[in-house]
């Protein structure tokens, strides 16, 4: 931990030093050049606003907000199970793991807990989420970069996954399909074996981008090395998920806190990299994606039968009280923290989603980067503008 | 809904199971007791789920740096506050706003404010959660709290011991009105540089939940078997 934080004491040392030089030397005067809101690169309507200096970044500051929907005000006039539909709008890409933090929020308090085989299909789904997500985020990175293929192949294998779960759902990216105590439905006649298909070509699809990305050269030069957190100021700034562990942080709530999931049950295992830059960021998510198929298939075979719905009032009060609850979602740590009052709806509802983290680091991350590179890191922070704004 | 350090309410026959108390947890308030001393005011404990702890709105910081350099919990969660005042507006099915709509006049309540785990005395609270992370098996975390006074509705700002507190404390205050002390630059957030008010303060009106029927009423309206009228004809939920 200490030779990172050297290096990265190094590295800010130098970004001064580079500014001093160009500012004496040349009398260069700052720009500020607006990214954004409506970018290409910026995966929605992030603004980002920096200031340069030549090619490098003096300060960045990302102005977020161009989204925002209220959903804290807008739970406060809706009852639990309205809730999940609001919340599904978050992170649009893997929408039902949105869902599972709030309804196992809600299941906490009123003491309920749903039957296994609705655990092993939450978390079922929820990994499926998980690849739908972190697959475009695969993909995504190519174009950051210049290369539009990899876009193509993840488009193409996520249909696969997304069809699978509109099969089970109905929704392809908004299921609203986690009730509390239990799940909507059960799954549909032949779903398990196709997706264990899915998963196969998933797979195909890991080893086909390793292929592409890992040898190539330009991919190496503009990764590596490049947006490094430490592991400290990423604890600092409640980075979470994929982006703690690429920081060598060895922390993932599936297995440290699988609170009402299966994952206990499962043989996977945790993926960290020792050097925080995007490139460890890319291969950490690549890794998560290959993990995921793996457990995909470990619930196909172990599904246990039974009921998939627990006994609960047709009205839904939630008793008195405080719960906070958080999942790893593909993003990283979502969790809600409800405060009941024994209403129809939550007297509060705050919503921690991991995007609004992971982005806040940023006015530190950029300092002293150069422009190119701010889209690269970026994207290897990868978030998701609803999971910013809610 | 108990405060005070004391944690298990022994008078419930269901909690008989739950007496298997929370080693981890009660050994985590027993640190923060020692560290903080007078200014830890409040607890709460779920055995097995999680903790709570209530500071003196002074030691709000010291909370946050006992929190991150003695103890080690050094990854920040979030920070946000609450608004304890019962709101007048769609708390529930019955409060003043569907009564006006259905042309009665409701008994005006003078709403009672009750603070929710390890207590509290002020309308206004700041919260906030912060976790050990890092070692597997050895994962824990606490939510704490803190009372925001009601004259100067100002707390401490943690910018200084966690650099990421500075968006959540900058939601907060746009949120809620409530000032950071210390925070190198309150601005906006989500919202426009000339919005007025704070929604998420419970006398905030929600405009859609004014113009249209509770979006829940759906949910409890009667049978049509044993309905006299029912009121629920608009009543699909409000989009957003």
């Amino acid at each position: 931990m200490t030779a990172v934080t050297d290096r990265q004491k190094l590295q800010y040392i130098a970004a001064k030093a580079a500014d001093a030089r160009v500012n004496v030397e040349l009398e260069t005067e700052g720009m500020t050049l607006n990214i954004g809101p409506q970018h290409p690169a910026t995966h929605g309507t992030l603004r980002i606003v920096a200031r340069l200096d030549g090619e490098q970044v003096i300060s960045a500051e990302p102005v977020a907000g161009y989204m925002h929907r209220g959903y804290e005000k807008l739970s406060e006039v809706r009852t639990y199970p309205q809730v999940t539909t609001l919340v599904n709008r978050i992170d649009w890409l893997g929408s039902f793991a949105n869902e599972v933090p709030f309804i196992l929020a809600a299941e906490q308090l009123m003491g309920i807990e749903a039957p296994p085989r609705a655990q092993w299909i939450r978390t079922l789904l929820f990994e499926m989420s998980r690849i739908a997500n972190l697959v475009l985020f695969l993909g995504d990175m190519g174009v950051q970069l210049g290369a539009v293929t990899p876009t193509f192949y993840a488009f193409r294998d996520r249909e696969f996954v997304l069809n699978q779960i509109e099969r089970v759902t109905g929704g392809r990216f908004h299921p609203n399909f986690d009730r509390i105590g239990g799940l909507k439905d059960d799954l549909p006649k032949g779903w398990i074996a196709d997706t264990k298909a899915v998963m196969e070509k998933v797979r195909e699809f890991c080893d086909e981008i390793e292929e592409l990305f890992m040898n190539a050269e330009i991919f190496a030069e503009r990764t590596r090395g490049i947006g490094v957190i430490p592991p400290d100021v990423a604890m600092q700034y409640g980075v979470s998920g994929s982006n703690a562990r690429a920081s060598g942080i060895d922390w993932d709530l599936r297995r440290d806190a699988p609170i009402g999931l299966v994952y206990p049950e499962l043989d996977w295992k945790v993926w960290t990299h020792p050097d925080g830059d995007s490139f460890a960021r890319f291969w950490v998510r690549l890794q998560e994606v290959r993990e995921a198929t793996r457990m995909i298939d470990q619930i196909c075979d172990g599904l246990p039968s039974g009921p998939i719905m627990a006994k609960v009032p047709r009205i839904i009060k939630v008793p008195e009280g405080e719960a906070w609850i958080s999942t790893e979602n593909p993003l990283g740590e979502m969790g809600y923290y409800v405060v009941s009052k024994g209403d129809l709806t939550p007297f509060r509802l705050k919503i921690r989603s991991a995007s609004f983290n992971n982005v806040s680091i940023t006015p530190w991350l950029l300092r002293g980067v150069y422009v190119p590179d701010i889209i690269t890191i970026l994207a290897s922070l990868y978030f998701i503008l609803g999971d910013i704004d809610r | 809904m108990t405060d005070e350090t004391s944690t298990a309410p022994a008078d419930d026959a269901a909690v008989e199971e739950e007496v298997e108390r929370d080693e981890l947890r009660e050994e985590l308030l027993a640190s923060f007791t020692d560290a903080l001393g007078d200014s830890l005011v409040g607890s709460h404990i779920l055995p097995g789920k999680d903790l709570w702890i209530r500071v003196h709105p002074e030691a709000w910081r010291e909370a946050a740096e006992v929190a991150r350099n003695r103890l080690g919990a050094r990854y920040f969660c979030f920070l946000s506050a609450i608004d304890w005042m019962p709101s007048p507006f769609g708390r529930s099915l019955d409060s003043e706003v569907d009564k006006q709509l259905a042309g009665e006049e409701g008994p005006a309540e003078e709403p009672v404010i009750e603070q929710g785990y390890a207590g509290g005395e002020t309308r206004f609270q700041v919260f906030a959660r912060v976790a050990r992370v890092g070692e597997p098996n050895r994962f824990w975390g606490v939510t704490l709290k803190a009372d925001v006074p009601d004259d100067t509705m100002a707390a401490h700002s943690w910018t200084e011991v966690y650099a990421g507190a500075d968006w959540h404390e900058r939601e907060a205050w746009e949120m809620f009105g409530i000032t950071f002390v210390g925070h190198p630059g309150l601005r906006h957030i989500y919202l426009p540089s000339e919005f007025e008010g704070h929604p998420l303060r419970k006398d905030y009106p929600l405009v859609s939940r004014m113009v249209k029927p509770w979006p829940g009423i759906v949910d409890v309206e009667q049978f049509p078997g044993e309905d006299d009228e029912g009121d629920g004809s608009d009543s699909e939920g409000s989009g957003s």
